[in-house]
């Protein structure tokens, strides 16, 4: 179960977990956000015999993490490795279906976007990632919705996509399984601190005694960690998706390109997303909505441009999601200095695919205080000091009402 | 670091396009309430468009939107030009509105309503999405009046996934509207005055109409109405339910009741109940609110848009619709077995529903087998959206339409609480299955084209992680961006 287009990993993923087992008896971990971030987080350190609480504004996976294209193939991440080592693993280990697939195509019906794609493919080969180039004629025997205007593509030999609700859900039962409490319609409204650490978390559910806590709510991540001093500059967004009735299933379904994200579902919809975003302004309790908007238009024809040969098929639904971003769109993963029991994690909006080695990650952070398989230094969140704070009015990223 | 001197050339800014109309009154639904609301807007001196979306396209009726037709509707309806024909010819006001200066655009549906508000400030302009058969286009209201109708109430037993199973509204569509009706002999299920009403148009109509079944110990509608169907020699099967519909291919051929009695009809009719057509009204984010008294979930207070006829929710009388509908789903459920099919889209039958399991396409490891609905609600009252992603009912192409109203019973049941403690899955848009080819923006602007981007536009979002602080960092910046916009 590996990839054809991947190094050879040097431990298996359940190798992993028996080294792991017991590292972390005892410790009592708060984690806010039962998003894909927060719950792989939990499942790493319930793995790792912590006891593990995670609190949630909603529902688990309500948000972003569960309205997303499901696309698992984050090759410029230093997660990216791990992510590939786990995800195939995953259905196993968790123990409930993802619908992980494996590979991933892109392909162009412009000459604008084919360039793109010679260009990622050569970014990839050179750091040892798989990805074969693909002509017109390749890419309809391999996508039979693809049409005539097909230019071209490429081939991921590695990366894929999974259910994003489906996963969620997946991480949220099997964290409980392993003995983790899962407190939904829970926000946190403060913490304790003692000796430089938070010792407890309140909700309005309770109080929640914690030897170290993560903080990963998404957007909300701002306005909890303001209540501990930490400033962590984000800004929302809205993003929205269509999903047609199911076509039938594709040899790959992980085929997108054309300005699209997304991909054929085991079912056989099609479900994309892409196109100009909405910056929001973000609210503490979360969003207060998340309307779609004739977008859906813009997407549709895309979808149709990207497969001709399904342009008759019903659109059923759109949907929006959202989704925060750092100023330089990469993650946050860093335990901070003061409280020094607390660890941040923000994707900034590619943490689904990531998942299963952002969980990792902070498992590392939270447990040994370094992650032990890669190199994140560059995603601390000391690379924003000094900032200013008008960093999102500087790149335009202000709700339209205050342009 | 790569900032765009204050500008995000990928935020939604002035992208979306104005409408290309705009009324001063937009109606939705060309019944006796919208066609009543479109001539006195017109008669105001209001620029008005009053859109319908009948004749249905015969695709749509295959799909049950936005009726349950069961698939009792003659050939003739593959035939739109005819079909267009006889619709218009069925209502004699259309041409009176047409006279009063109203435009009517027939074969046109509504399947969007987006306004700014929470969440959205990008919209040039409060505006409702349109489709014909040909493409899709949005225009622009000063005031919206909403007459969508109310649609069938679809509650499943054995056999009620076949041809042949269809709704009392769908049935008054194709006989007094369509003449399409391709059944001869028909079952109807309930005693209300739906009921009733549809026993005594099937008379009139000449279809064969074998009985009522009303699982009340006496007819449930007004008594003048029950005494007509009397009168017709319509008998009523009293304390009884459909157990059982047997067919074959066409379709039904019998039911079975509870009774035990065997009725031969080729077409059952489920008249227990109409639904208001909330969809434009909850998949806008409007308000909508409980009133049994006047058939379920009906539009609240919602400023700029006037809900009228069924939609704003059907006549009271004093009669609980909630009560008979959970009367009736209680019964059915008990009638069906574990494998009867609730989600007829994605075949989610009743067992996977409330044990929360995957479609059969899926893996079920013992942990999964070990889930429920009762596990589910351990951690918090379960949520109907919620189910709906894990079992795939209500995700197929009929849009929930066949099962959303009965698997919010079934899950009160289940969750011991009244119909409404677990809420209504919502309505998305498009509200009508529309193919990508005529929902797509095929004239979109070069700002859309040359401002799209796949995932907010951030160039430094993509970059290699060795590369980062590195010389090729901007290289990889520049190609990244390049390919974006089409």
């Amino acid at each position: 179960m590996t990839y054809v287009g991947m190094p050879t990993p040097s431990e298996t993923p359940q190798e992993t977990m028996a080294k792991i087992a017991g590292t972390a008896a005892k410790m009592k971990v708060v984690i806010i956000g039962g998003g894909v971030s927060g719950l792989s987080a939990g499942w790493w350190l319930a793995r790792s015999g912590a006891s593990v609480t995670v609190l949630d504004k909603g529902i688990v996976g309500w948000e972003a993490s569960g309205r997303n294209g499901g696309g698992a193939s984050h090759y410029q991440s230093p997660l990216f490795e791990e992510e590939q080592r786990m995800w195939p693993h995953m259905d196993e280990l968790l123990g409930y279906p993802t619908e992980h697939q494996q590979e991933r195509l892109v392909i162009a019906v412009s000459p604008k976007q084919l360039n793109q794609y010679h260009y990622l493919a050569k970014m990839n080969n050179d750091m040892g990632y798989r990805v074969d180039l693909l002509d017109g004629d390749q890419v309809r025997a391999m996508v039979p919705l693809a049409g005539d205007n097909c230019l071209g593509g490429m081939h991921y030999r590695f990366g894929g996509h999974a259910n994003p609700q489906r996963s969620v859900q997946a991480y949220a039962w099997a964290l409980q399984d392993l003995g983790g409490r899962i407190v939904q319609h829970s926000p946190v409204t403060g913490f304790e601190t003692d000796g430089g650490k938070v010792v407890a978390v309140h909700s309005i559910s309770g109080r929640y005694e914690a030897d170290a806590v993560v903080v990963a709510a998404g957007p909300q991540i701002q306005a909890l960690m303001a209540k501990l001093g930490v400033e962590v500059p984000l800004a929302a967004a809205r993003a929205e998706m269509i999903v047609t009735e199911p076509a039938p299933i594709m040899p790959i379904g992980g085929v997108d390109g054309n300005g699209l994200y997304g991909r054929q579902t085991l079912r056989g919809n099609l479900a994309y997303g892409g196109g100009p975003h909405e910056w929001l302004e973000t609210f503490e309790a979360g969003p207060p909505a998340r309307p779609s908007s004739p977008l859906t238009r813009n997407l549709a024809r895309r979808v149709a441009e990207l497969f001709p040969k399904a342009a008759h098929l019903n659109v059923i639904r759109s949907w929006a999601g959202i989704v925060e971003n750092t100023p330089d769109g990469r993650p946050i993963i860093d335990r901070m200095k003061d409280p020094e029991n607390v660890t941040v994690v923000t994707m900034s909006g590619v943490g689904f695919g990531l998942s299963p080695a952002s969980g990792h990650a902070v498992r590392d952070l939270v447990v040994d205080g370094h992650c032990s398989f890669t190199d994140i230094a560059k995603l601390s969140l000391s690379r924003f000091d000094g900032i200013g704070a008008d960093w999102r009015e500087q790149r335009g990223w202000q709700p339209s009402q205050a342009a | 670091m790569h900032i765009n001197n204050g500008t995000d050339p990928h935020a939604i800014g002035t992208k979306l396009p104005a409408p290309e109309a705009r009324y001063d009154l937009v109606v939705v639904g060309a019944g006796p309430a919208g066609l009543a609301a479109a001539i006195a807007g017109a008669g105001e001196g209001k620029s008005v468009l009053l859109v319908d979306e009948n004749p249905i396209p015969g695709a749509a009726m295959g799909n049950d939107v936005p009726l349950l037709f069961g698939g009792r509707m003659t050939t003739a309806t593959q035939n739109a030009e005819r079909m267009l024909e006889t619709v218009f010819m069925s209502e004699p006001m259309l041409e009176a509105a047409m006279e009063a200066g109203v435009e009517v655009l027939l074969g046109t549906s509504a399947w969007g309503v987006y306004r700014n508000g929470p969440g959205i400030t990008g919209l040039p302009e409060n505006v409702v999405a349109l489709a014909d058969k040909d493409r899709g286009w949005i225009v622009g209201y000063g005031e919206l009046v909403l007459a969508t109708g109310a649609r069938d109430l679809a509650i499943g037993f054995p056999g009620w996934n076949q041809p042949g199973v269809m709704g009392a509204a769908a049935l008054e569509r194709l006989l007094a509207h369509y003449e399409a009706f391709a059944g001869k002999r028909v079952l109807i299920v309930g005693s209300h005055d739906l009921a009733l009403e549809t026993a005594l148009l099937a008379r009139d109509k000449g279809v064969d109409v074998a009985g009522l079944v009303e699982v009340r110990s006496a007819p449930q509608g007004d008594a003048a109405l029950a005494e007509a169907v009397r009168a017709a020699q319509i008998p009523f099967y009293l304390e009884d339910a459909p157990a059982e519909a047997i067919g074959g291919i066409d379709g039904v051929e019998r039911v079975r009741l509870r009774s035990g009695a065997v009725i031969d009809v080729d077409t059952v009719v489920l008249a227990i109940g109409l639904v208001p057509s909330i969809e434009l009204i909850d998949a806008m984010g409007g308000k909508r609110v409980l009133d049994g008294a006047r058939g379920g979930y009906i539009p609240g207070d919602n400023a700029g848009v006037t809900c009228v006829g069924d939609c704003a929710g059907l006549a009271d009388t004093g009669f609980d619709h909630v009560e008979y509908r959970m009367e009736w789903a209680r019964e059915l459920g008990k009638l069906s077995q574990p494998d009867t099919i609730v989600c007829q889209c994605e075949e989610v039958t009743r067992a996977d529903l409330l044990g929360v399991q995957p479609p059969n396409y899926l893996s079920r490891p013992a942990p999964m087998q070990a889930r429920s609905l009762d596990t589910l609600i351990q951690d918090g009252p379960p949520n109907p959206d919620q189910i709906k992603r894990l079992t795939r009912a209500g995700m197929g192409v009929c849009q929930g339409r066949r099962c959303r109203d009965q698997v919010a019973m079934m899950l009160a049941m289940a969750a011991n609480g009244p119909f409404g403690s677990v809420p209504l899955a919502t309505h998305r848009a498009p509200v009508r299955p529309l193919p990508l080819r005529i929902l797509a923006d095929w004239e979109e602007s070069e700002d859309m084209r040359a401002g799209w981007d796949v995932w907010f536009g951030i160039p430094t979002q993509w970059v290699p992680y060795r590369d980062i602080d590195t010389p090729r960092e901007r290289e990889h910046q520049t190609a990244i961006a390049e390919g974006w916009s089409l």
